[in-house]
C-alpha cells in the first residue's frame, strides 16, 4: 500500500531521480501557469490577476480530495503521510513576514526558482535575497528559540481541530473555495470593470 | 478574464491547478510527502558554507543539524526536487520563447529599483520562510491539502502580509 519506501525501492540514487522526475514537473508547471513572472504574481494582490488564488486553492482541492479518496478506497495509509506539525506562533508571524516579503519581492521561494530558470534578473536578485535570509535566520534562530518553538499544536489537523469527519471539512474546504474563486472575479470585476 | 495572464498565454489558471493538485497527490502517494522549496534552498546554502567555514557550521546548531561533522545537506530529497524545479521551469520557458535575459517590473519604476526591492523581499521571505519551518510550496500547499491546522494558519497569514502591505507599495506594481 502507498505511499512506499522509494530508498528500498530504487536505491538512494534511483530516489534521488524520483524527486528530479517530480520537480521537473513543479517548476513546468508553475513556469506554463506563469508563476515565473513577478508581475503577474504581485497583481494578485491588487485584485488585478487572480492566477496565484486559482492555481493554488484548485491545486489544495484537487490533491485534498484524491488523498482522501484513496484513503477511503484503502489505496494510502494516511498515518504514513507527512502532516506539517503546527508551530502556530512562529507559522502565523513568519507566515506574515513572507507576505510582506512577497509584494515587495515579488516571487515565493519555489517561484523564484523558475524565474532565475527563465533568466528573470528580478528573480535572480529575489533568490540572493532569499539565500540571505535563510543564512540569517540559520544564524540568529538562537536567539528566539523559545519563540520560534511556540504555540505547539502536534500533527494536528483541521477535522480533528472541529471534531467532525474528514468528508465534512473536504466538502467545507472545496467550498470555500468556489467562493473565494466568485468573489474574487466579482471583485475584480467591480475594480477594473468587466472587460474581459 | 486576465489580462496580463492571457496575453502572455500562460494556461488556464484552473488546468494549471488541476495538474498541480495531481502532482501534488502523486508526491504524497508515492514519496509520502508533498513539494517543497525553500528547504532545498536552504540546504544548498548551508552546503556552500560547508566547503566555506566548517568550523562555523559545526558549532551553529540549526545548520549543524544538516551539515554537521560527517554529515551531507545535499543528501536530502528536497535538494533533488529543487534541481528539477529549476530544470522543468528551464523547459517550459524554452517550449514558449521566454527564457532571456529580462526584468520584469511595474510601469513607474525602474529595473534598479525593482532588483533592490526583489532583493529586500527575498531576504524577508527567506527569513520567514524559515521561522514558518516551510514556505508556499512546502507549508501552504502540501500542509494545506493534507489539512494541517498550522499550514492552513501560515496560508492566510501569508495573504494577510501580502494584501495590507500591498495598497502602501502600490508604486511598485500598478499603473500610475
Amino acid at each position: 500500500m502507498a505511499p512506499y519506501d522509494l530508498v528500498a525501492l530504487f536505491g538512494t540514487t534511483g530516489s534521488y531521480f524520483v524527486y528530479v522526475t517530480i520537480g521537473f514537473a513543479f517548476g513546468f508547471i508553475l513556469e506554463s501557469s506563469g508563476f515565473g513572472d513577478s508581475r503577474l504574481l504581485a497583481a494578485q494582490f491588487y485584485f488585478r490577476e487572480l492566477q496565484v488564488l486559482k492555481v493554488m486553492f484548485t491545486a489544495i482541492v484537487v490533491a485534498m480530495i484524491l488523498i482522501f479518496w484513496s484513503t477511503a478506497l484503502g489505496l494510502l495509509d494516511y498515518d504514513e503521510i507527512w502532516v506539517n506539525p503546527t508551530y502556530l506562533w512562529p507559522g502565523v508571524v513568519g507566515g506574515l513576514i513572507m507576505g510582506a516579503g512577497f509584494i515587495l519581492g515579488g516571487y515565493c521561494p519555489g517561484t523564484s526558482l523558475v524565474s532565475v530558470a527563465t533568466l528573470k534578473l528580478d528573480g535572480v536578485f529575489f533568490f540572493l535575497g532569499h539565500v540571505t535570509g535563510i543564512i540569517i535566520f540559520g544564524e540568529t534562530v538562537g536567539f528566539i528559540s523559545s519563540f520560534w518553538n511556540s504555540g505547539y499544536l502536534g500533527f494536528l489537523t483541521l477535522p480533528e481541530l472541529l471534531h467532525v469527519e474528514t468528508g465534512v471539512v473536504v466538502f467545507l474546504v472545496t467550498c470555500m473555495a468556489l467562493l473565494m474563486f466568485a468573489g474574487f472575479d466579482w471583485l475584480r470585476s467591480k475594480i477594473y470593470g468587466k472587460k474581459k | 478574464m486576465n489580462a496580463l495572464a492571457e496575453k502572455a498565454k500562460y494556461w488556464n489558471p484552473y488546468v494549471g491547478g488541476a495538474l498541480l493538485g495531481i502532482l501534488l497527490f502523486l508526491s504524497f502517494f508515492v514519496t509520502s510527502h508533498g513539494l517543497g522549496a525553500s528547504g532545498g534552498v536552504n540546504r544548498i546554502a548551508v552546503a556552500v558554507e560547508d566547503l566555506v567555514i566548517p568550523e562555523h557550521v559545526d558549532k551553529t546548531p540549526y545548520i549543524a543539524q544538516m551539515a554537521g561533522g560527517d554529515r551531507d545537506p545535499l543528501a536530502h530529497w528536497i535538494v533533488w526536487e529543487v534541481a528539477g524545479i529549476l530544470l522543468g521551469g528551464f523547459v517550459s520557458g524554452l517550449l514558449r520563447g521566454r527564457v532571456k535575459v529580462q526584468t520584469y517590473h511595474g510601469p513607474q519604476i525602474t529595473p534598479h529599483t525593482r532588483w533592490a526591492f526583489a532583493f529586500a523581499g527575498g531576504v524577508l521571505m527567506g527569513y520567514g520562510a524559515r521561522m514558518a519551518r516551510g514556505c508556499t510550496s512546502g507549508q501552504a500547499l502540501s500542509g494545506g491539502a493534507v489539512m494541517s491546522v498550522g499550514s492552513w494558519a501560515f496560508m492566510f497569514a501569508v495573504f494577510a502580509g501580502g494584501y495590507v502591505l500591498a495598497w502602501f507599495v502600490r508604486r511598485l506594481w500598478q499603473e500610475a
